[in-house]
């Protein structure tokens, strides 16, 4: 027995993240660690249940184990419910068919039974690779204002990086009336979240069709969205105003990091009224040693600091020796960088050991270097501004 | 051998009357992000004990809040489990209502339907006033080896002048029998070994022991159970040999909680393998240090917002230090807020306390000065 549900999200979350290169080697997009103590999932996660969403499917696909083991039974963000609570959808082995999922809508058409459980009156699908904290319910409540059959929520970028969305043009009431996936000469700056609501049924309705259709590439942006709009639905743009960050790419990534840094951040996660939920490991407060500088900084618990942190965002159970540095950097959990040595401008994956007096990267304005989960720089090693380390 | 947990959760508030006037003694914070109760919770956890009961008196508001279902120790089980086990009172009895009880001996009274209930061989006793991570499935290994009817854990005190008072002292012999038993000692000498009040005891034994108290109306645990059985029964020490501190004043807290500066402190403390501290979870966001922050020596949790200077202190969650801000050999319990330019030198503040721009407070090591829970100076 399944309780009815007004709405359930739907999270893609198989996304490869290849643009991130050595830190998505093992693991996909939405697992890639963010801000210290938080994976990328954590704050569309938490952003569904302070929005009262307490029903969300997560496909996966890409490197699913450590997301998989990551969301588990959803406690930490209080979705491990009777009924509802964070469901993985991996792709699976039908009847008659299996099929990876071959795009955004037909990994949702796959799932249509697992939605038609809850029989729910609007559906949410959401991507599990932004940065942001988002209230779904007051959409949720635009989307029936406005009596639309799909809202799109959506955010003013600068124009020259618009044809790297899904851009949209509005009446000023928010009725869209023409939307082109990344278009080559955009010709508005409103582009796309990946942030839809649906009417259940015109979803299903429209689904089904799309994936009836051979030559369709079974994509929200490219072939559902303009479907509707070509039939004459009723969508409407949501426009957010509030911090938002694709982290697809290393830049991007580190750029986010560092808008959490100092004590009024532009991304401020001390926020008592919308948190942002992870999975904890016990570990003991953070210990800042006699002669350890922690400047500019933002910091997660079992960190260790002997040395000087300046500019950069620390994971949990990260030690820098007595006289290391470490500036303008991304440092994930566990990482030990040894005595002397020196990390500028960089992001160290998970694990990594940086042996004593060893340098990586070069001052900021240069690129970024990168250096994969669990591998080690040898003493005295030096490491090119924009290296890409792998671990494979 | 099968081990249930029973954890004094009010014991000796008395001692911390500051800290205890709003909570209990295993609700007590410490060490930046722990309540007292999480070392003994932890301890039994790591020990795959998932029976355990936690005996309150009164106060009990912040620590039901902090165990919540048990969820952050990995025991919210359907059976087994964190049980808090309150005062039993039934409805019309007149004597209850007036002498809730006092002694540990009456609190273990209290909770014989918990004990006999279990059907654990073994029952595992811990106190809230002692820190110390130990493994106790060695504890639980000794004791079945050996066949004893307790199993005391203790520790030797080498430091002739360590101030015994409130430990009891236990006289061993070379296999580790206890031979005498003498609670309060003041005088003793040299080097002599004390009760972590951590302790094994088989259940069937305690029942015993407990309905032979209850009909002659014992009310002490110590004397008129340990201390007269010795050489009867057969009573045995397990020597425990690691970091271990008992909380017995503010200054104490103080000492204890400055000791933690010490890495090899934190090391046996937070860093045993397979043997990690467990919290209430509290979803800060990591700590900010902002330009012209100067930490030294100190431990900080997670989200605070540093932009001062702090010296020799532990920084607990959502602490907030101002600019120009000196803050050295202090403990600022969770969510203080210190606005500018303040100078604070020993002083352990309570949660939510407020100290606002330009004050100047000073205590002394050995008489910290206490700013009360929510209180703004």
């Amino acid at each position: 027995m399944f309780k009815k549900k007004e709405c359930v999200a739907m999270l893609l979350a198989g996304g490869q993240g290849s643009r991130l290169y050595a830190l998505t080697t093992r693991l996909a997009k939405p697992a890639v660690s963010f801000g210290g103590k938080y994976r990328i999932i954590d704050f569309t996660l938490s952003n569904c249940v302070n929005s009262g969403i307490d029903t969300v499917g997560v496909l996966t696909q890409y490197q699913p184990l450590l997301l998989n083991d990551y969301i588990g039974n959803g406690l930490p963000w209080d979705l491990d419910r009777t009924y509802g609570g964070v469901k993985i959808l991996p792709p699976y082995q039908g009847k008659e068919k299996a099929d990876w999922y071959k795009g955004t809508a037909n990994a949702i058409y796959q799932n249509l039974q697992f939605i038609d459980q809850y029989d729910p009156d609007y559906v949410l699908i959401l991507s599990g690779d932004h940065i942001y904290k988002m209230d779904y319910a007051a959409m949720l409540a635009a989307h029936k204002k406005n009596g639309a059959d799909c809202t799109i929520a959506c955010i003013d970028v600068p124009l020259e990086e618009a044809s790297r969305f899904g851009i949209m043009s509005a009446y000023e009431d928010g009725k869209i009336w023409k939307f082109s996936e990344k278009p080559k000469n955009p010709d508005s700056t409103r582009a796309s979240m990946g942030i839809y609501i649906f009417n259940k049924k015109k979803l299903s309705e429209y689904l089904i069709a799309d994936e009836a259709d051979e030559n369709s590439s079974n994509d929200f942006g490219k072939n559902i969205i303009p479907a509707m709009l070509a039939a004459g639905e009723k969508l409407y743009a949501y426009s957010f105003k509030g911090y938002w960050k694709d982290v697809g790419t290393i830049s991007s990534l580190w750029e986010a990091n560092m808008d959490m840094i100092g004590s009024n951040p532009v991304l401020n996660l001390n926020d008592e009224k919308w948190r942002i939920y992870a999975r904890h490991t016990a570990r003991a407060p953070q210990y800042v040693g006699a002669n350890g500088v922690t400047e500019n900084s933002t910091i997660t618990e079992g960190c260790k600091i002997y040395g000087t942190v300046r500019g950069s965002v620390l994971g949990p159970g990260v030690t820098v020796g007595e006289g290391a540095c470490v500036i303008d950097s991304v440092i994930m959990e566990d990482v030990t960088i040894e005595e002397g040595a020196t990390v500028e401008y960089a992001i160290i994956d998970a694990r990594v050991k940086i042996g004593k007096n060893a340098k990586v990267g070069g001052p900021k304005g240069g690129e970024i270097a990168v250096i994969g989960a669990d591998i080690t720089v040898e003493e005295n090693a030096q490491i090119e501004p924009g290296a890409m380390i792998n671990p494979e | 051998m099968t081990a249930a947990g029973l954890i004094f959760s009010n014991i000796h508030d008395e001692c911390l009357p500051e800290l205890t006037r709003l909570r209990t003694m295993a609700s007590v914070p410490f060490g930046g992000r722990y309540r007292l109760i999480d070392f003994p919770l932890s301890n039994m956890v790591n020990s795959g004990i998932s029976k355990i009961g936690i005996i309150t008196h009164y106060n009990y508001q912040s620590l039901l809040d902090h165990i919540g279902t048990g969820k952050d120790w990995d025991i919210a089980r359907r059976s087994g489990g964190i049980k808090i086990l309150p005062p039993f009172i039934t409805a019309y009895d007149a004597k209850a209502t007036n002498s809730l009880y006092s002694t540990r001996l009456e609190a273990l009274l209290g909770v014989t339907n918990f004990i006999s209930r279990c059907n654990e061989d073994v029952i595992v006793l811990s106190d809230c006033d002692t820190i110390c991570n130990i493994d106790i499935t060695k504890v639980l290994q000794r004791h079945e080896e050996t066949g004893a009817d307790i199993t005391i854990v203790t520790k030797r005190i080498d430091d002739g002048s360590y101030n015994a008072e409130r430990h009891s002292v236990l006289v061993l012999d070379d296999d580790d029998k206890i031979l005498d038993a003498a609670e309060f000692s003041r005088d003793v000498k040299g080097s002599f070994d004390v009760s972590t009040n951590i302790m094994v005891i088989n259940r069937n034994y305690l029942i015993t022991v407990l309905n032979d108290a209850a009909a002659h109306g014992y009310t002490s645990f110590f004397r008129d159970i340990i201390a007269k059985n010795v050489g009867k029964a057969d009573f045995r020490a397990y020597r425990f040999d690691g970091f271990y501190s008992l909380i017995n004043n503010l200054p104490g807290y103080f000492e204890t909680s400055m000791s933690l500066l010490d890495s090899n402190v934190r090391g046996e403390l937070f860093e045993a393998n397979d043997r990690p501290v467990f919290t209430k979870v509290r979803n800060s966001a990591p700590t900010a240090y902002a330009e012209g922050a100067k930490v030294s020596n100190s431990i900080v949790a997670d989200g605070c917002v540093i932009e001062g200077t702090v010296e020799n202190c532990v920084i607990f969650r959502g602490v907030k230090v101002g600019k120009g801000t000196v803050v050295r050999n202090s403990i600022l319990l969770q969510d203080t807020y210190v606005g500018e330019n303040v100078n604070l030198n020993c002083v352990i503040t309570d949660k939510n306390a407020v100290i606002r721009d330009g004050r100047n407070l000073s205590g002394h090591e050995s008489m910290p000065f206490y700013i009360g829970k929510g209180i703004m100076v």
